[in-house]
């Protein structure tokens, strides 16, 4: 039986040498990510800024002029309204009322269901959400909390179990990971909310399990090859990973593949992230943080570090010997 | 390395098959989970209620109200220590403004003795020697007693206590299904009720501290002082309480009644609901001893007077006294609906809150939606699975093989951990198992990559194995535990969904360890044993 290799063996890209371009590129990215976030905004849910969401599955995807028009009818303040999959389904933001009555929400969005029932028989109210103010500033504040504790612990690992270089590395890595993630939400205009927390620090965890599996490799062929030039030995540790990273990768999309076209709505922005994460944290273990180790001046001492094991004499083999 | 004695073996399948035995009950349907008996008795998991559909509440509690209770408690203190005591201490001018107790004391003689008094109504807070109130003499006559942060946040801690007890108490009353009620953090509680579509009634019901009294009203106070919120001296001023229809309950206006005298609620021992000759809904109560003995002596001195029904600081109704009633049971009237008069009862009967508490989140989700993402999440992990399982198997063969098994017990043994945990399940976490299929064939990716590499490098096939295993593992002990990181950092700071999603991806990083490592090496010896190929495809 003949296996499939995605990878051929011996495969050598020069990936190092391209590294100022992919430097180039990635300061670009990083900073019209920015640019786009600071000037479009992220499209919060109500998680994150406070109010009152509604969400109606409509029989026929309905003109949403319509319904804008049917709310605004009912003088609860400004409406804000989003379609999403099958265009049947309609989320419906609005302000909190001004009352600190216990019912007053509940009022508010009976008064939207009986009005909208009433234009559009059928409708299904699937989901109501009331966030207050204060618990959504908690939200949103725990939220970059979480992203950035998650990021200095990470990078500390790396700096205890490696050395400093590949914990400064990989904080850049990440950092660009989630800031292209950002970028994505400010293009595309989907809803960020809690869960949108949970898939960039699922991006964040991916996008290291990817570095560390370089950054063991480059550690290995640094003790191995002691005489090897620096951007060789990241060229050969990137290359002689490479089939893992790409068949990992693989696998990792084919599972987000099938839950982004089956997984039902909810998920979709959630999958629509983490498949961006997948591709952006493969590009980065391989341009921004194992290229920056050379920066960084990696291995620079490593001519009076302690003598190697009894691998360390292992030799490169060419060509699959039977 | 690939040494595995037949204990060993034992171990590891026996351990694996409990952990897929342990999942089975929960994917039962309910029917026969019921009928199986030790199904019924083994540990499940939950849905969470983006899946079952129901409501949740966020509850905070009132600190600005239970600070302005604590400070009219202590006032009714003091006043009654200064007065008890011997020699009598004469005090005036009291006043509780700006969060302060102050007052002051006539005879500048006893100024010490008052302060010593007055330390005597104070406890000790922790273990710090802290006292949970400050007492300060200014400008020589006046004391000043100032609640302590330490004595804040142990009445907080004690009203929460009894706060989290009375909701659990009247959600139970509502016989939903399996209630989740637990405190978050000093002044939080969480609510969530499976099923509930409408969580009107249940806010209705939680938003009642039912704080109810029974006090004369005071018949000779000036109406016109009344009205405008001027109580007379010895009197409270209360105001109706509103019907919910536009009107007043049981009058206009305020009510001003004796301060002193009353009963309260709190000696209550049941309340439900009745009708009275009328056939209008009304609150039947019954009191203990002492409070049936009060309640007589009240009655019996002031028949001809009305007295007022006092919740929650309005009014419910003032009706007249018409006889004495000595058997200590009395009707709460005041245009009660069915409904609203059945809520009083439940508020009544589960004790009143000792501190109003405010929902400030509420989420309902429809059980439509719910069962449409079960049944969505449920296809794409399937077609997930089926697809990682297929490219596994193109690409590795025999070995791809081994690890498709080790992913397909995994998911198994995830749920039976979850199940063991008593974790719920989410759609995030549904998630969360899609994404794990997806990186627990990455520790097989390794290891497999790494036989071929070794067998580029021309060793033999048991050696290249074993390598492989070996120089694998620590990779992937090091990405496991980077990857956990952000999973704990996920379910410290979480909330809800995404605390789901970190308890998946959690256990199936500590179960895939074992399964895609562990189990597959063993498999893999267990075949060179046996077969002992003169070739691996890999």
């Amino acid at each position: 039986m003949r296996l499939l290799k995605l990878v051929p063996d011996n495969t050598n890209i020069g990936f190092v040498s391209l590294r100022y371009w992919a430097f180039g590129l990635t300061a670009f990215l990083s900073l019209a990510a920015v640019a786009l976030v600071g000037v479009r905004g992220l499209n919060f849910g109500v998680d994150f800024v406070g109010g009152l969401m509604i969400e109606a599955k409509f029989e026929q995807p309905p003109e949403l002029d319509a319904v804008r028009h049917n709310i605004d009818a009912l003088h609860v303040g400004e409406a804000s309204l989003q379609q999403f999959g099958s265009k049947n389904t309609v989320s419906i933001r609005l302000p909190l009322p001004h009352s600190t009555d216990e019912g007053a929400t509940n009022t508010l969005i009976r008064k939207v269901q009986a009005s909208l029932g009433a234009q559009y028989p059928g409708v299904v109210f699937n989901k109501a959400d009331t966030v207050s103010g204060k618990v959504s500033d908690e939200l949103i504040r725990n939220g970059i909390v979480a992203v950035i504790l998650a990021m200095v612990a990470i990078a500390l690992f790396g700096w205890f179990r490696f050395e400093w270089q590949f914990g400064v590395s990989t904080f850049v890595a990440i950092l660009h990971d989630v800031l292209m993630t950002l970028g994505f939400f400010a293009i595309t205009r989907l809803e960020v909310d809690l869960n949108i927390v949970a898939a960039v620090l699922t991006i964040v965890g991916y996008s290291i399990n990817d570095k560390i599996v370089i950054d063991d490799r480059i550690r290995e062929n640094l003790r191995k090859y002691r005489q090897m030039d620096i951007h060789a030995l990241i060229d050969l540790s990137v290359n002689e990973t490479l089939p893992r990273t790409v068949m990992t990768s693989l696998t990792i999309l084919l599972a987000l593949g099938s839950l982004l076209i089956f997984g039902g709505e909810v998920l979709r922005g959630f999958t629509a992230a983490m498949m961006l994460g997948v591709v952006v944290g493969t590009y980065s273990s391989i341009y921004v943080s194992s290229s920056l180790l050379i920066t960084l001046g990696i291995g620079a001492r490593r001519t009076v570090d302690t003598p190697a094991g009894p691998r360390g004499n292992a030799e490169r083999v060419s060509g699959p010997r039977v | 390395m690939l040494d595995f004695p037949r204990w060993k073996i034992l171990w590891i399948i026996a351990l694996l098959t409990f952990g897929v035995v342990l999942a089975l009950p929960s994917l039962m349907p309910e029917a026969t989970q019921a009928r199986i008996p030790v199904v019924s008795l083994m540990p499940r998991f939950n849905l969470g209620l983006d899946l079952s559909g129901g409501s949740h509440l966020l509850l905070e509690a009132d600190t600005a109200d239970l600070a302005r209770q604590e400070l009219q408690k202590k006032e009714e203190e003091v006043r009654t220590e200064m007065r008890r005591g011997t020699p009598q201490i004469d005090i005036g001018d009291i006043s509780t403004a700006g969060g302060d107790l102050s007052f002051f004391v006539r005879d500048v003689a006893q100024l010490d003795a008052a302060v010593e008094r007055a330390r005597t109504l104070t406890n000790a807070v922790g273990v710090t020697g802290q006292r949970d109130w400050n007492v300060a003499v200014v400008d020589s006559t006046r004391i000043v007693m100032t609640p302590s942060k330490a004595g804040l946040a142990k009445a907080t801690e004690d009203a929460m206590k009894v706060a989290t007890e009375v909701v659990r108490k009247r959600i139970d009353e509502l016989g939903t299904r399996e209630p989740t009620i637990v405190r978050e953090g000093s002044q939080r509680i969480l609510v969530q009720v499976p099923g509930l579509q409408n969580p009107e009634a249940l806010k209705s019901l939680l938003g009642k501290t039912a704080k109810l009294d029974f006090k004369l009203v005071d018949v000779d106070a000036d109406p016109a002082a009344v009205a405008a919120g001027r109580a007379p001296v010895g009197d409270q001023i209360f105001p109706f309480a509103n019907d919910g229809r536009g009107g007043n309950r049981g009058g206009t206006g305020n009510l001003a009644v004796k301060r002193l005298g009353g009963i309260s609620g709190d000696e209550l021992i049941d309340a439900k609901l009745a009708y009275d000759q009328q056939n209008q809904p009304v609150v039947s109560i019954n009191f203990n001893g002492s409070g049936t003995r009060k309640f007589a002596r009240l009655t019996q001195e002031n028949v001809g007077k009305p007295f007022a029904m006092i919740l929650d600081n309005q009014v419910l109704s003032a009706p007249r006294i018409n006889e004495p009633i000595l058997g200590g049971q009395a009707q709460i009237s005041g245009s009660f609906t069915v409904d609203s008069a059945n809520e009083l009862a439940i508020a009544l009967r589960s004790g009143k809150l000792p501190v109003a508490l405010k929902v400030i989140e509420e989420r309902t989700v429809g059980p439509q939606l719910g069962q449409d993402s079960i049944r969505a999440g449920t296809i794409a992990s399937a077609i997930a699975a089926v697809a990682v399982i297929v490219f596994m198997f193109v690409t590795y063969g025999r070995f791809g093989g081994y690890a498709n098994l080790a992913v397909v017990i995994n998911i198994f043994v995830i749920l039976g951990v979850m199940a063991i945990l008593g974790a719920t399940l989410t759609l995030p976490g549904i998630a969360g198992f899609v994404l794990t299929i997806g990186t627990a064939v990455d520790a097989n990716v390794l290891i497999n990559e790494r036989i071929r590499e070794e067998r580029r490098r021309g060793r033999s096939i048991i050696q290249s194995v074993e390598l492989g295993y070996k120089e694998a593992s620590r990779t992937i002990f090091e990405a496991n535990v980077t990857h956990a990181i952000s999973g704990v950092v996920m379910l410290m700071l979480g909330s809800g969904p995404v605390k789901g999603f970190a308890v998946v991806l959690l256990i199936g990083i500590a179960t895939s360890v074992f399964t895609a490592v562990t189990f597959t090496r063993m498999l893999v010896a267990i075949w060179l044993r046996h077969a002992r190929p003169s070739e691996i495809h890999i």
